[in-house]
């Protein structure tokens, strides 16, 4: 089984994150996206008065709901099935993309159109219908600008936040041959429209992803904008929908929940435009061929870890991109994944065991605001810190983590703390040898050797004269008042 | 190569080993354990009557959707109205909308026998609903009658809809409530007119669903 070729690279999140940061234009268009989106959020989270009530009963919801993930499964595949729907499931990526090209090429379709599904990205199915003779048709405008500029998401909800106007005009004057077109977004809206009309009308089979499934009646809900998911969730006569084990909901009631707290915090709204709900197939409305993939893909590992678990309560709001200052700063493509931003960085990892994506879990300082927006209550600082134990705890079982330096560097500084006087020592030795490093500012700019990866993004305070310890020392044996270097190089603060 | 149901098995085994469940799952624990997930959200309103309808009204004009009141037995003088003033003349009807409904003089087109590309060379559709949500602007379509199928209210470019004040909750919950019966039916909440801020954040109205609503708001 061979995966197919992801567009995503290996590359680092600091090594990303410094091509990103370089480009100003992308920066521009991402501050000005996500501080749009965060006012409209809080104005409209702000007049709920009910909203920790709501996060509370979302994340328990969620939470019960992964407890019990094999039964709600199982109760939404009978239900489901039930109302004439198909349920497949798939392992990994390569088993999603040959089912649904399977089912594609049953229907000897030679074309399909897509609502906007992160699973989709996940597997890389684009890729791999194109390099089967079968073509994707975008239909989510923000993804269609992605896929016309062969370029790729940069966030969950608004995917070519990353573009601006005059960059979307250029990518449809040349890719719809459209050589007169206009920069005001009513002009590119009215060119998508026309645009994709014609292939809703025509396409006979559609791919989705879903927000939530219900294991109560085997429904499935999809939540949208434009009205491009209505048209390929009800025109074609197949419809085959990607969707995450982890997104399933016990009962129908509990889109009450979900469907209050999903659109407030994804687009600032109080509702979407539409949601869509619907079980299996209805006679004279919508398809005659409906197909659910349950993709597994790395998710059922993620169950067994108690603190990380919480990650796959996920609504995929994006409100913690919005939120996060480092997200500002460089944008989806520095995380180099379908999912960006602090919930990819736990995401990310997690989903391939730990063995790519093992620097986002840095890309974060912890400032907790994706923790106070998220409406499932993720903490996701909490499962940050966590899976940085875990890529120490790996690094430590290879010959090059156990010499490097931070392994070294910790292990020395457990050695010298778990003893008072070393300690002490250490710290006198430290204070006579940091002196030719100390600048006249009183920190250190800039450390020797394979201590230097510290001082390169920080300035570090020089130890003082006296410590502490020598300090409280003194104090005692004087009875009580101190003076001395300690009282001296606090007034000169 | 492996069959779907060895990867169903592979994918329930491994979830059951990763929660460490037992062989025999306790069906009456699992219901207690949902039954105990606390729910102190508001469940239902506390505005009524005219403070209801002006929320609802309110909201939805804010999505940019044309609202309207009429007696019940003005419905359609109403709807001959808003047709005149919108210049909608061909407009498709779902199975069992009043005939008290339709003003004389407009081509009404029974819309059961109709296909994707007949619906979008109408002008537009009129359609009842099933319940409306104040606090969000939204309304809520079943296929059911005066509703009809999906496509019906999304091809067309204009849609005309008829909500009676007796169908208009405050809040979500209440929705979910009225829902619960027919939950199983094809079912579409829509909150104004289609909609876009994909590009640069600016809300555009009107990208595939209809670019013009209209709400007939039934009070008497």
């Amino acid at each position: 089984m061979s995966a197919p070729q992801s567009h995503w690279t290996n590359r680092s999140f600091p090594e990303a994150a410094k091509e990103l940061l370089a480009d100003s234009q992308i920066r521009r268009n991402v501050r000005h996206a996500t501080d749009v989106i965060q006012a409209k959020r809080n104005r409209v989270v702000g007049e709920l008065p009910d909203w920790e009530a709501l996060r509370e009963a979302g994340s328990a919801i969620r939470a019960h709901a992964l407890e019990h993930l094999d039964e709600y499964l199982v109760e939404f595949e009978r239900n489901c099935t039930r109302a004439g729907g198909t349920v497949h499931w798939a392992r990994d990526a390569a088993e999603a993309n040959r089912i649904i090209l399977g089912l594609i090429q049953r229907h000897q379709a030679k074309e399909v159109i897509k609502i906007k599904t992160m699973t989709s990205e996940e597997i890389g199915l684009n890729r791999h219908l194109e390099a089967n003779g079968v073509r994707p048709h975008e239909t989510d405008l923000a993804e269609l600008i992605v896929q016309l500029g062969h370029d790729k998401p940069s966030h969950f909800v608004v995917p070519a936040l990353h573009k601006n106007r005059q960059q979307v005009r250029e990518i449809f004057q040349r890719e719809m041959h459209l050589p007169e077109l206009g920069d005001k977004p009513e002009d590119l809206c009215a060119a998508a429209r026309a645009y994709l009309r014609e292939k809703y009308l025509r396409i006979k089979v559609a791919v989705s992803g879903a927000n939530f499934l219900v294991a109560e009646n085997g429904a499935v809900c999809i939540v949208e904008s434009e009205g491009n998911g209505r048209m390929c969730l009800t025109l074609p006569d197949v419809l085959i929908s990607l969707v995450g084990i982890e997104k399933v909901l016990p009962r129908f009631r509990d889109l009450e929940v979900v469907l209050q707290t999903l659109p407030r915090s994804a687009t600032g709204e109080r509702m979407n435009p539409y949601n869509s709900i619907w079980t299996g197939v209805h006679e004279g409305d919508g398809p005659k061929e409906f197909h659910v993939v349950l993709l597994d893909n790395g998710r059922s590992p993620i169950l067994a870890d108690g603190e990380a678990r919480q990650t796959l309560k996920c609504i995929r709001c994006a409100a913690c991109l919005n939120a996060c200052p480092v997200y500002h700063q460089t944008g989806g493509h520095a995380y180099e994944s379908a999912y960006p931003g602090p919930i990819g960085a736990i995401l990310t990892p997690q989903l391939h065991s730990m063995e790519q994506g093992r620097t986002l879990p840095y890309a974060s300082s912890l400032c907790g605001a994706c923790y106070e927006v998220c409406p499932v209550k993720i903490n996701i600082p909490e499962v940050l810190i966590h899976l940085r134990g875990k890529v120490v705890e790996q690094d430590q079982k290879t010959l090059g983590g156990k010499l490097g330096v931070w392994n070294v560097g910790m292990q020395a500084a457990a050695f010298v703390m778990s003893s008072a006087q070393r300690f002490t020592l250490a710290q006198h030795m430290g204070q006579l040898a940091q002196k030719i490093f100390v600048s006249k500012s009183g920190f250190i700019e800039r450390l020797p050797f394979m201590l230097s990866g510290w001082t390169q993004t920080r300035d570090l305070k020089a130890l003082p004269q006296q410590s502490f310890r020598d300090w409280w020392a003194e104090r005692e044996s004087n009875g009580g008042d101190a003076t001395g270097a300690a009282k001296e190089s606090r007034d000169a603060k | 190569m492996p069959s779907e149901s060895d990867a169903r098995l592979a994918i329930l085994g491994s979830i059951r080993n990763a929660l460490r469940v037992p062989a025999e799952r306790n069906d009456a624990a699992r219901a207690a354990e949902y039954a105990a997930i606390p729910r102190d959200y508001k469940r239902s309103g506390t505005r009524q009557g005219e403070a209801l309808l002006e929320l609802f009204t309110h909201r939805l004009q804010e999505y940019d959707a044309g609202v309207q009141r009429a007696p019940s037995g003005k419905i359609a003088d109403a709807i001959g109205g808003l047709l005149a003033e919108r210049g909608r003349h061909r407009i498709a009807i779902p199975d069992e909308v009043p005939r008290t409904w339709l003003p004389p003089g407009y081509p009404f087109e029974e819309a059961a026998g109709l296909d994707s590309m007949q619906l979008d060379k109408l002008d537009g559709v009129l359609t009842g609903c099933t319940v409306a949500i104040a606090e969000t602007g939204s309304i809520v379509l079943q296929n059911a009658a005066a509703q009809g199928r999906r496509a019906l209210s999304l091809v067309p470019d204009y849609h005309l809809c008829v909500v009676f004040a007796s169908q208009v909750v405050e809040t979500v919950p209440e929705c979910f409530a009225r829902l619960d019966a027919t939950a199983n039916l094809p079912t579409t909440f829509f909150s104004g007119p289609s909609a876009t801020a994909d590009i640069e954040m600016t809300r555009i109205k009107g990208v595939h669903g209809p670019r013009y609503l209209d709400v007939l708001l039934v009070v008497d």
